[in-house]
């Protein structure tokens, strides 16, 4: 057992692959030597040596399709995209290619891919680097899309999603990365893709969120359990395609719910989630479902970043709002 | 100062020939080491896509094939290329490289079906290493980049060999493309046919470089231009590339001359509307197939008679191929959610549902 950052525990998890699977490859911008901006990587380089943990020419395209390539070629890519922001540059190789290449081979060639990149606001970032563009990737089908939101929760996830045959998007909130420590078990595990958790159990009110909203999301509801509001909160963990089935038993069970997300009104997967609820289970609310969000404005500069982005009181005062309905 | 190094480079890249209009060798010492049967072989796959080209737009105009992008003019480039791989190595074509895949193994009706929009066209056979026709432009050369290192890292004696136009020498991808491969010495080449036009956009508006081929001199990697109408020339300079590749020498990259007779696809575009008559005429005088015909003849290896037996053979093989084509089963919605992942997650899994009760009233 370690006690661990999500920063090493993610790291654990790519050498555990890297040991595992020969074929397990990875690359990026700065992620040998210098083991990643964010130290990721670190000692990767070291231990497998250069042919397998290595940098790539300043390129997102090229990394992409190195990473199309070289799965091709019976490789399990993970590349890293230094920070999401910069996702516009390989959208094609991961929204374009990536997403439709098991249908457009009639499911003879499979995109193993693991495209992992850091993203999320309230680290004072320059710009075009702490966007949450998790919805531009669940609005492709055909790729996963998975924020986990804690140490434990990342190793398996991560390790799951580099054992996939399909392209997951894997995306590490930057405050995340170092903010709190987690026992972390050293031996191998996975969390299966595709599945929430229920983080807080509850009966009032179900909040849904994923990424650094979770931790929000849980304060949150410890000030609610104050008032005597038991709010349920949901980590979907992966986004896309989320975990239908555990948001609506939970909604049947609370009747009410908000959704919680760093991304914009407009971005983001809220609506997809409040578009299923109201599908699936209208007759089990009492209440309209409610969004927590930033505003639809383009990802501000640093110096007004708290003001913008979500947290813990808004959400509380979203779940009154929802509760007195 | 600047100017005369522009001068130097492109000095260097003079366009490779062997056989000139008249079929004759001019450029004996680079004459490949190739069989009788060898040659005509060569000739026989051009004639025989030639025959091709004109079926496939006639089948087009007919409403039985759907995309489809003429390769007339381009046979030399495209062919003579082609012949200069092994088996075991990767295309990664572009849409308009059907034949080169062809020629590699993907049978005819497949190709048929891939213009028609159909999955069973790609679904290629086994152990054949050919990836599915781009159609973003310049994808298909990071992809390159891509499978090459991977051959390299499997210590594969196998290339990866990509086509793109002029047009997709401007991408940004191609840059990156064919910089990653020189930066990894990765086992691939990259060939740039020169056909004068992106669909209507002259190569002249494309890039202020007088050659494409000089664009590698950036990227630290070979860079040859060569007459694309001269199939010799092009397979002399694909197998040289390959040889390099193979030896750890690195990337090439090929520019062919070449034209494409026809219309950019056959989807509504008219040549005639950004190219003059004059110009189809003198790259008519051009032809790859007239040019190597000549050669043979001079060897006594071709005649009328070889050359109608191929125009039968491929006539003949393009109806059975059609026949083969209108037999596959028709695309289903229930197809296509099948192949979106390997375990469907929930909403796939009810969507699949919902239309496999749909599609089996
Ligand atoms: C990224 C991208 N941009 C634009 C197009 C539309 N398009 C298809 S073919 C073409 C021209 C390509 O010209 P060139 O690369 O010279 O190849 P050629 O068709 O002449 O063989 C264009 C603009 C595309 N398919 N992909």
């Amino acid at each position: 057992m370690g006690n661990w950052t999500m920063a090493q525990a993610i790291t654990d998890a790519m050498r555990n692959e890297l040991n595992k699977n020969e074929d397990v490859l990875v690359f990026g911008e700065d992620v040998g030597q210098n083991g990643g901006v964010f130290r990721v990587t670190e000692g990767l380089q070291k231990e497998f040596g250069e042919d397998r943990v290595f940098d790539t020419p300043l390129a997102e395209s090229g990394i992409g399709g190195l990473a199309i390539g070289l799965a091709l070629t019976g490789h399990r890519p993970v590349m890293e995209i230094q920070f999401f922001g910069f996702v516009f540059e390989v959208f094609d190789s991961i929204a374009g290619q990536m997403s439709r290449w098991r249908y457009r081979s009639g499911n003879k060639q499979t995109m193993p891919v693991t495209v992992r990149s850091p993203f999320g606001g309230g680290v004072k970032t320059p710009e075009m680097h702490a966007d949450s563009l998790e919805g531009l990737m669940a609005q492709t089908p055909g790729l996963k899309v998975v924020i986990p939101s804690n140490p434990y929760d990342a190793k398996g996830l991560l390790i799951s999603a580099i054992r996939d045959n399909d392209p997951v998007v894997f995306l590490e909130h930057m405050k995340l990365y170092r903010s709190f420590r987690q026992d972390v078990p050293e031996e191998e595990y996975t969390i299966e893709l595709g599945k929430a958790d229920i983080k807080r159990e509850g009966k009032d009110i179900t909040i849904i969120a994923y990424g650094a909203m979770v931790q929000a999301s849980m304060k949150a509801a410890e000030e609610l359990a104050e008032e005597g509001v038991e709010a349920e909160v949901i980590d979907l963990m992966t986004v896309s395609p989320f975990d239908v089935e555990t948001v609506i038993a939970s909604v049947e069970k609370t009747n009410r719910a908000i959704v919680v997300q760093e991304a914009q009104k407009q971005a983001g997967i809220a609506s997809q989630i409040v578009a299923e609820i109201t599908e699936r289970a209208i007759l089990s609310l009492e209440a309209p479902v409610l969004r927590v969000t930033s505003p639809d404005t383009v990802y501000p500069f640093a110096a007004v970043e708290d003001a913008w982005l979500p947290n813990p009181a808004i959400i509380v005062e979203k779940a009154k709002e929802v509760i007195n309905f | 100062m600047s100017t005369k190094t522009i001068d130097q480079v492109e000095e260097q890249f003079e366009t490779f020939q062997i056989l000139n209009e008249e079929g004759e060798v001019v450029n004996e010492s680079e004459m490949p080491d190739l069989s009788d049967e060898q040659l005509q072989e060569i000739m026989r796959r051009m004639v025989y896509t030639r025959i091709w080209d004109q079926r496939a737009i006639s089948l087009n105009r007919q409403g039985r094939l759907g995309f489809y992008a003429p390769t007339a003019g381009q046979e030399a480039s495209q062919l003579g290329s082609h012949f200069a791989l092994e088996q075991e190595d990767w295309i990664l074509p572009g849409y308009r490289d059907i034949p080169q895949i062809v020629f590699h193994g993907l049978p005819l009706h497949q190709a048929f079906l891939w213009s028609r929009g159909h999955f069973g066209g790609s679904q290629f056979p086994d152990g054949l290493n050919i990836v599915v026709p781009q159609i973003i432009i310049g994808a298909q050369i990071i992809q390159t980049a891509g499978v090459a290192l991977g051959l390299k890292r499997k210590k594969k004696e196998n290339i990866a060999i990509t086509y793109t136009g002029d047009g997709g020498a401007s991408q940004g991808d191609f840059y990156e493309g064919i910089n990653f491969a020189g930066a990894y010495n990765a086992p691939a080449v990259f060939i740039v046919q020169n056909n004068r036009f992106a669909i209507s956009v002259p190569v002249e508006k494309q890039s202020a470089a007088k050659t494409i081929a000089q664009k590698a001199v950036a990227a630290g990697i070979e860079g040859i231009q060569v007459d694309g109408m001269d199939v010799l020339a092009v397979y002399k300079a694909t197998l040289d590339a390959r040889k390099r590749a193979l030896a750890g020498e690195g990337p090439t990259l090929i520019e062919t001359l070449t034209y494409r007779y026809g219309a950019h696809t056959m989807a509504g575009d008219d040549p005639t509307r950004y190219r003059t008559s004059e110009e189809d005429d003198e790259w008519a005088k051009k032809d790859p197939l007239i040019r190597f015909r000549k050669f043979l003849e001079g060897k006594k290896l071709w005649s009328e008679e070889k050359e109608n037996e191929v125009v039968e053979q491929a006539k003949e093989d393009i109806k059975q191929a059609i026949k083969d084509a209108d037999k596959t089963p028709k695309q289903n919605v229930t197809d296509l959610l099948g192949f979106m992942f390997e375990n469907p997650p929930v909403n796939i899994r009810e969507q699949l549902e919902e239309y496999t009760a749909k599609e089996s009233k």
